[in-house]
């Protein structure tokens, strides 16, 4: 077991973990943070995207002990005093989430996506996107409530 | 009290979703979220090869393991089963149906076929502990070709059986081959429809609790809760009345999660044995073997036309795996498909053959559309060859085949209640500019370069909403097509919809609430739908086949019909009137010619709940249950056309352009509609271009991660331009039709077509899907020598 420091949210928690714990895991079973989902293990599906000191990371991908001392914003944390975050509202403006289990990864990816300032347009948010998957919407409406968050065309 | 503000046009208008206000913070409440004091996780062990002989297993290293609970074989649990995991469509009499219980106990007949499980205390654990059952497996021949599972000789799956043929099943018109030897012309082709895995993003999950008296409470991520709740009587003994089936959020379905699964027993069983909450969490790579497979069918497919393009006969014989064993629906899927290989087309004579085939492969079973995308997948194509055959333009060929005049009764012998095929035809025309495509073509042609385009059609018809279940019984389908509504006002007015549907992101809550806020005149806001829950909607058929609106919508429709029937005769009670003399509308009950004598329906709750003043002999509150069983199915339609790039050097394909015209009937909610089509677009467009369960020649499966088997992200494809045309359904009051499946039923062979078409120059005709790089270049270096 090693002890870290990570603070989620805006909350630091001093945890005990077994070397072996996904940070995706820690979040879910130790917090009890369950909007970051777990799709497919391998880092694949994206489902379980955070962001790790700002940037999007896959948590199925990182160890629990890797995010010592580091800030990690999960869903959770996104929506600010009731108010949901821009890229949520947008998501929700334009239907861009049916079955809501990719959303949380999603929204974070795009949220990553915009304030790299890489989502200038339709080509770049498509590609931007490449590595979260979701099998409901056929992309469109992410497409077009991400574009609009990012007040591109 | 203040009459309502009119709010009876919200039908038809694109009314946010209200269940996304969880879903975007984070708070879904899918499986793997749930846990209960004291809950124990469960990992099963799945055997590697494909076919192979259980000689020993040893379970004590892995009972010793930290953590563990227990371990058992499948033959530690056969007592336990009651049943075999039920498969509710023997579509023949003499179908066979080879038993099918959660483990495997001497035997395993596919690779991922459950052979042990162990329960721990972490998920963790649980799966170390099963890497250390001992196995001793003699490997056996085995096939997972469809074809080659029929030849003499082959590998069979149930070796007492004496072949791995499970049934054959046919539906002619009277003398059919007399039309067909008739034809000026006859065209056959052959086609492969390669396996599709659904790929739900939350893997399956269950959560499973027995108490004291054995009271069964299951959560599963599950498209079924009350065929479910059946099932596990029939598996573990329960009766119904003590199993409560939760579905909670669940994260998308597609077909995958209309089941019974082997781990949603065990969980139970082993709930039972241990006396502790058991829960289980599919991991993706065990979902590639262990969730069912979709299509994996060999078509031959003929037409029989006259010399200036009219179908005079079309007959389809197709090779069907079912996989190793028979999951709920197995053998129906192709004939979800059987009635429509006539398609959107007045075709005289009829003829259509399925022969389902045993192979040592996944069990296959409904994956969006179910039957319906083979069937159109393999006419759409064969209406591109026939029009090159004839010298005919392909769209010219489809327009006067179209079916005009509706009803129309096919020859297959079930009726489209309604349909305007031209109409959406012509607005996909509108839309596509099909003029400066083909001048592109040219030039690009004569430019000889690389990339090089082609545009592809579909024009559709498909049956869903299932639906009569007299039909359904007919064809030997176990349950009924019905669905079950529940509308209850409280005493304050707001108002409790409970649907017998199990929604998994088609926003149902949002729909149904719609309707009912129509219906009834009340706000959205004081609607609630409540569904997935057995305790909360004890009737119910489920959610699938694009049934919930045009069956479990339409029951909610005449639940609110019921509860202003009941409100009326309060009204006319209280203001001493009669019946007729009361309108309803904008939730206010009026007397005709007195408008200031009104009772809104809300204070008709509060008056129903109080009783002081009831009708003489009618019961308190103001509730209503209506079960509705369609007289027909559903026959949505319309028109699809692909524009898609080429690079001929390299094969590589590029979609341009996807455009689709659907007539699903009135819509109610259009910006749910359009989210169902940009859905089912894409997962027949993956089909086309990216997607294909493999296996080897020794039955193993190689698409086994999300890098294998190419589900696709925001950058493969392009934003897509929608429309529709409605004819409203005549077979229910609210016009609707199903539209949860057309998108993948019109999508593949549209981009398959668009393809060939890119290449035609070349002298292609066909390319098996999905059409990759490496299809795309040996097709192009085939037709040139």
């Amino acid at each position: 077991m090693r002890r870290v420091a990570l603070t989620v949210n805006g909350t630091r928690h001093e945890l005990e973990l077994e070397p072996r714990e996904l940070l995706v895991y820690v979040l879910r079973e130790r917090l009890g943070l369950t909007g970051t989902t777990v799709g497919c293990d391998t880092s694949s599906c994206g489902a379980c995207t955070v962001l790790v000191n700002g940037e999007s990371v896959k948590s199925c991908t990182m160890l629990g002990v890797q995010a010592d001392e580091l800030e990690i914003t999960t869903i959770e944390g996104l929506a600010r005093n009731g108010e949901l975050h821009p890229v949520q509202q947008a998501f929700h403006d334009h239907h861009a989430l049916q079955c809501g289990f990719c959303t949380p990864g999603m929204v974070l990816a795009a949220v990553s996506l915009i304030e790299s300032g890489e989502a200038t347009d339709e080509p770049a948010i498509r590609a931007g996107l490449e590595g979260n998957l979701c099998r409901c919407t056929g992309y469109h409406n992410i497409v077009k409530a991400v574009a609009a968050a990012a007040g591109v065309r | 009290m203040a009459i309502t503000e009119s709010i009876q046009t919200v039908v038809g208008t694109s009314v946010k979703r209200r269940e996304d206000a969880s879903l975007l913070r984070g708070r879904g409440t899918f499986v793997d979220n749930l846990t209960l004091p004291g809950t124990v996780y469960m990992a099963i062990v799945r055997c590697p090869y494909p076919h192979a002989r259980i000689v020993t297993m040893n379970l004590d290293v892995a009972r010793a393991a930290e953590g563990v609970v227990a371990a058992f074989s499948g033959a530690d649990l056969a007592e336990d089963w009651k049943g075999s995991l039920p498969c509710a469509w023997p579509v023949t009499e003499d179908i066979k149906m080879p038993p099918h219980f959660p483990l495997a106990t001497d035997e395993a007949r596919f690779q991922g076929d459950g052979v042990a499980v162990v329960i721990a205390s972490s998920r963790a654990l649980a799966k170390d502990a099963a890497e250390l059952v001992e196995i001793d497996y003699e490997p056996l021949e085995a096939t997972a070709d469809v074809e080659k599972a029929l030849e003499d000789g082959a590998p069979l799956v149930h070796s007492d059986l004496g072949t791995n043929e499970c049934y054959v099943w046919k539906l002619e018109t009277d003398d059919f081959q007399a039309a067909l030897d008739a034809a000026d012309v006859v065209v056959t082709r052959r086609y492969f429809q390669p396996r599709l895995i659904p790929n739900a993003i939350e893997p399956r999950g269950v959560l499973a609790q027995v108490g004291p008296s054995d009271e069964v409470t299951i959560w599963s991520a599950t498209q079924v809760p009350h065929i479910l709740r059946f099932a596990l009587q029939i598996v573990l003994g329960y009766p119904e009345s003590k199993i409560r089936v939760i579905a909670p959020d669940v994260g998308g379905g597609f077909g995958s999660k209309l089941d019974v699964y082997a781990e949603e027993a065990l969980a139970i069983a082993l709930a039972k044995r241990l006396g502790r909450p058991v829960k289980w969490t599919e991991e993706r790579a065990e979902n590639y073997v262990a969730t069912i497979h979709g299509r994996d069918t060999v078509h031959h497919l003929t037409f029989g036309a006259t010399k200036d393009g009219k179908i005079t006969a079309v007959k389809s014989e197709a090779t069907c795996a079912m996989g190793a064993y028979l999951q709920l629906v197995t053998p129906g899927i192709p004939l979800l498909g059987a009635w429509i290989y006539s398609g959107p087309y007045e075709i005289p004579n009829y003829s259509v053959t399925f022969t389902g085939v045993f192979t040592h492969t996944t069990p296959t079973d409904a994956y969006r559309g179910a039957g319906r995308p083979e069937a159109t997948y393999v006419l759409e194509r064969t209406m591109d060859a026939l029009a090159a055959e004839l010298g005919m333009d392909p769209l010219e060929l489809r327009r006067k085949n179209f079916v005009k005049e509706f009803p129309h009764t096919m020859a297959s012998g079930l009726t489209i209640d309604s349909g305007d095929y031209d109409a959406s035809l012509d607005r996909l025309l509108e839309l596509l500019d099909l003029d400066s495509i083909r001048s592109e073509q040219e030039a690009l042609r004569a430019g000889g370069g690389a990339q090089q385009i082609g545009v592809g059609y579909s024009t559709y018809n498909e049956m869903c909403g299932l639906a009569p279940s007299r039909i359904l019984g007919a064809i030997r389908y176990a349950v009924g097509g019905w669905d079950s509504a529940t509308i209850r006002f409280q005493p304050l007015g707001s108002v409790q919809v409970v649907t017998g549907t199990s929604p998994h992101g088609q926003g149902h809550e949002t729909t149904f609430a719609q309707i009912v806020a129509d219906q009834l005149g009340v706000d959205l806001g004081d609607v609630e739908v409540l569904h997935g829950d057995t305790a909360v909607s004890q009737l119910g058929m489920d959610t699938y086949g694009s049934r919930s609106l045009t069956v479990g919508g339409v029951a909610i429709w005449h639940a609110s019909q019921k509860i202003v029937d009941k409100a009326r005769k309060i009204v006319a009670h209280q203001l001493e009137v009669s019946e007729d003399d009361l309108e309803f509308a904008n939730g206010s009950f009026s007397v005709v010619g007195s408008p200031d004598r009104a009772m809104d329906v809300k204070a008709v709750a509060f008056q129903a709940h109080s009783a002081h003043n009831l009708p003489d002999g009618m019961e308190p509150g103001l509730e209503a249950t209506a079960t509705y069983d369609p007289p027909n199915f559903s026959w949505p339609a319309g028109a699809h056309a692909a524009v898609i790039e080429v690079d001929i050097e390299t094969g590589d394909t590029r979609l341009l352009r996807y455009v689709a015209v659907d007539d699903v009937g009135t819509p109610v909610n259009p910006m749910i509609i359009d989210g169902q089509i940009h859905g089912g677009i894409t997962q027949g467009v993956a089909a086309a271009l990216w997607e294909e369960g493999v296996y080897d020649e020794d039955a193993n499966l190689l698409s086994t991660t999300m890098t294998t088997y190419l589900v696709p992200s925001a950058a493969e494809l392009p934003s897509f331009e929608t429309a529709r045309t409605e004819t409203p359904s005549p077979t229910n009051p609210l016009g609707v039709k199903g539209v949860g499946e057309t998108g993948t039923i019109a999508s593949a062979p549209a981009v398959i077509n668009a393809v060939v078409d890119a290449l035609s120059h070349l002298g292609v005709t066909d390319i098996q899907m999905p059409a990759t790089p490496e299809r795309v270049w040996r097709a192009i270096e085939e037709a040139r020598q």
